[in-house]
């Protein structure tokens, strides 16, 4: 298998005035051709900043400090704004998780979509338009003629974030970064985008990088898991492996405490402790302190290591199921 | 949309009605204009027949229902000063001051909105602080002040520009403007600047903070993400977000422009319908004061219905929920 996508250490920081924030620190993996990949996290894990900065697309006052990014063979990492707008929309694109707050107010769906053709290719309004059109129909909304002429707010929540995905999927991209696209959304709109979306990376080869805190979400679609804490992956495997058998206490933990039926009537499973400052982070493993089986050893920062077929930063990993 | 406007225009009724009230009334207690009038040597027959010629020998409430029943069929009285319906006098005062007050909206429009989009971009520029602290001044500066200091430096010292009057005019559409000359034009500058001075700040400030704002939406973030242009992304992208609220306080401003005039054209001599009102106060004429200021609310009353209608053209979220109701 080719790999579209080669992060290699990629470290973003953002250097406030309180200090600096590692939101990514570390960050290793490798996205091939076709394949979904789950970035798995709580809020505040470095998830959706090690999106934006492969898209580049990181604000003042953060920026990459180190480390690769490798698409299709060459260095994105900090490439100039000219080569990165090229490939933003085009060779990878992005869906946001509220397409209330990222679709313009004020500019008609056709508008959004034909702007998303015309950055990157010279092709006639009518052209643009018929492709807008076709890519409307492909995620399943009905009479796209009459959706081209709506303003998003005449569209549902769930018809918006189709109209996000068709037009993440208007240039053929290699890759798309969707952030966190069904949070937003309730429960059987959810499963239907999953499905558009799991249906047109079969169809068109597209690679995905699905950002959630959803496990139970990413366990159905994904190929590969990579779970992310305090801004470094810390278990990175395949979705069966890493589902059914956790090895970091952090993934047994966060599968615990999906609620399922089997566990109906019983007191649901918590992590304890809470989310970490980024402004202070522990010297070692950050998760250690809200770690049940953290030692002495956890005072110094985990090596991944390679076990069981995936990477892992842990000195003590785990190998009971996780139900328990 | 009809029923929109039809409900609006039923609202605007009742606001003129009881302004026509306050307007009236307020008038009425200042000063006595008999005294105004009638020579000094005049004797007590001369100030009665005055008094009675002028209909104020009547209570007030009398006087305020013939106001009204004038008023209907279109007769605000006559000047006491001109002998003149009032009405007339200040529909041909109107015109200088219109096309000065339009004038000061297009400079404030032209100069302030880029200016406030390049200080809202790039808002650690010290070419940005240089006009934020511009527009504090603007904001502060008293525009008699403003007016006079402007007449000492380009038509005293410098000479460029003329000081007062406003010059030759022409006409074109069937309105007597003097936009439409050279020298009419260096006549209207000073005074257009002057009264634009505030609305500057103003669109300065409007534009900067909705582009601060827009800029850190999503949607530019997305944008962004969709590989789009930064021009298209800040001229089209922000700019139609931000206009809703330019658009909406720039033309409410309008009619404060107009209101705001009465102190440029005294500077200016410029022969508009603020300098009628300020004779006319000076001279006690309460039927000028009472119909300007019947004027002018019906001038708010207009913008702000037109206001409305650009807002709903602006966004288009406005537009449906008139639909439903």
């Amino acid at each position: 298998m080719t790999a579209v996508l080669e992060v290699a250490g990629l470290k973003t920081h953002f250097f406030t005035h309180a200090g600096v924030v590692k939101a990514v620190d570390g960050v290793d993996f490798t996205v091939n051709k076709g394949e979904v990949m789950g970035l798995v996290g709580e809020s505040g894990s470095g998830k959706s900043i090690t999106g934006f900065s492969i898209l580049g697309l990181i604000d003042q006052p953060g920026r990459i400090v180190e480390g690769s990014i490798r698409f299709n063979g060459d260095e994105i990492a900090n490439a100039p704004e000219e080569t990165l707008k090229s490939i933003r929309g085009n060779r990878i694109s992005m869906i946001f998780q509220d397409p209330m707050m990222t679709l313009n107010p004020v500019l008609r769906i056709d508008s959004q979509m034909m702007e998303a053709i015309f950055a990157h290719e010279k092709v006639s309004k009518k052209v643009a338009w018929e492709r807008s059109r076709h890519a409307l129909g492909l995620v399943g909304i009905p009479s796209p003629e009459e959706r081209l002429k709506a303003y998003p707010h005449q569209l549902s929540g769930g018809m918006r974030q189709r109209v996000s995905i068709a037009i993440a999927f208007l240039n053929k991209p290699d890759l798309i970064i969707a952030d966190e696209p069904t949070t937003a959304l309730d429960v059987t709109i959810q499963a239907q985008i999953i499905h558009e979306a799991q249906k047109l990376t079969r169809q068109t080869g597209t690679a995905m990088i699905w950002i959630t805190h959803d496990l139970a979400v990413v366990a159905g679609l994904a190929d590969r898991i990579s779970v992310m804490y305090a801004g470094r992956i810390v278990e990175q495997g395949l979705t069966d492996d890493v589902i059914d058998r956790p090895l970091h206490p952090y993934t047994v933990g966060l599968l615990g405490s999906v609620p399922t039926a089997n566990k109906r009537g019983e007191r649901l499973f918590q992590i304890e402790g809470m989310t970490p400052n980024m402004l202070a982070l522990p010297e070692g493993c950050a998760f250690a302190p809200r770690c049940r089986s953290a030692s002495a050893a956890c005072k110094a920062p985990p090596p991944i290591t390679h076990i069981a077929n995936r990477d892992i930063r842990c000195f003590n990993p785990q190998a009971q199921a996780a139900a328990e | 949309m009809s029923v929109f406007v039809i409900r609006r225009l039923m609202q605007a009724l009742l606001v003129v009605f009881l302004m026509s009230v306050i307007v009236f009334f307020g008038v009425n207690i200042v000063g006595d204009p008999v005294y105004m009038l009638v020579s000094p040597d005049a004797d007590q027959a001369d100030i009665e027949a005055a008094i009675r010629r002028l209909g104020l020998d009547r209570p007030i409430w009398d006087q305020y229902l013939l106001f009204l029943k004038g008023a209907a069929q279109g007769n605000l009285g006559d000047s006491f000063i001109f002998g003149e319906p009032a009405l007339k006098l200040i529909l041909h005062h109107m015109p200088a001051t219109l096309e000065l007050a339009f004038s000061a909206l297009m400079l404030a429009i032209v100069i302030g909105i880029p200016l406030g989009l390049f200080s809202g971009l790039y808002p650690d520029n010290p070419i940005s602080k240089g006009i934020m602290a511009g527009s504090i001044l603007g904001f502060s500066l008293p525009t008699f002040w403003v007016g006079l200091m402007l007449i000492l430096l380009f038509a005293v010292e410098l000479g460029w520009l003329p000081s007062t009057g406003r010059g030759d005019t022409a006409t074109i559409f069937g309105i007597e403007t003097s936009l439409a000359t050279w020298d009419g034009l260096r006549h209207i500058f000073l005074p257009a600047l002057n009264l634009a001075l505030l609305k500057i700040s103003l669109a300065i400030r409007l534009t900067r903070a909705g582009v601060r704002e827009a800029m850190s939406q999503d949607y530019v973030k997305y944008a962004r993400a969709k590989g789009i242009s930064t021009k298209r992304i800040i001229f089209v992208h922000v700019m139609k977000n931000i206009m809703i609220p330019v658009v909406t306080v720039m033309g409410l401003e309008f009619g404060s422009l107009i209101g705001f005039s009465v102190v440029t054209e005294t500077i200016f001599a410029w022969p508009g319908m603020g300098k009628l009102l300020i004779d006319a106060i000076l001279q006690l004429d309460r039927p000028v004061v009472v119909a300007y200021l019947m004027i002018m609310v019906l001038f708010f009353v207009v913008i702000n219905l037109v206001v409305d209608i650009l807002y709903s053209i602006l966004d288009p979220r406005v537009r449906l929920q008139d639909q439903g109701a």
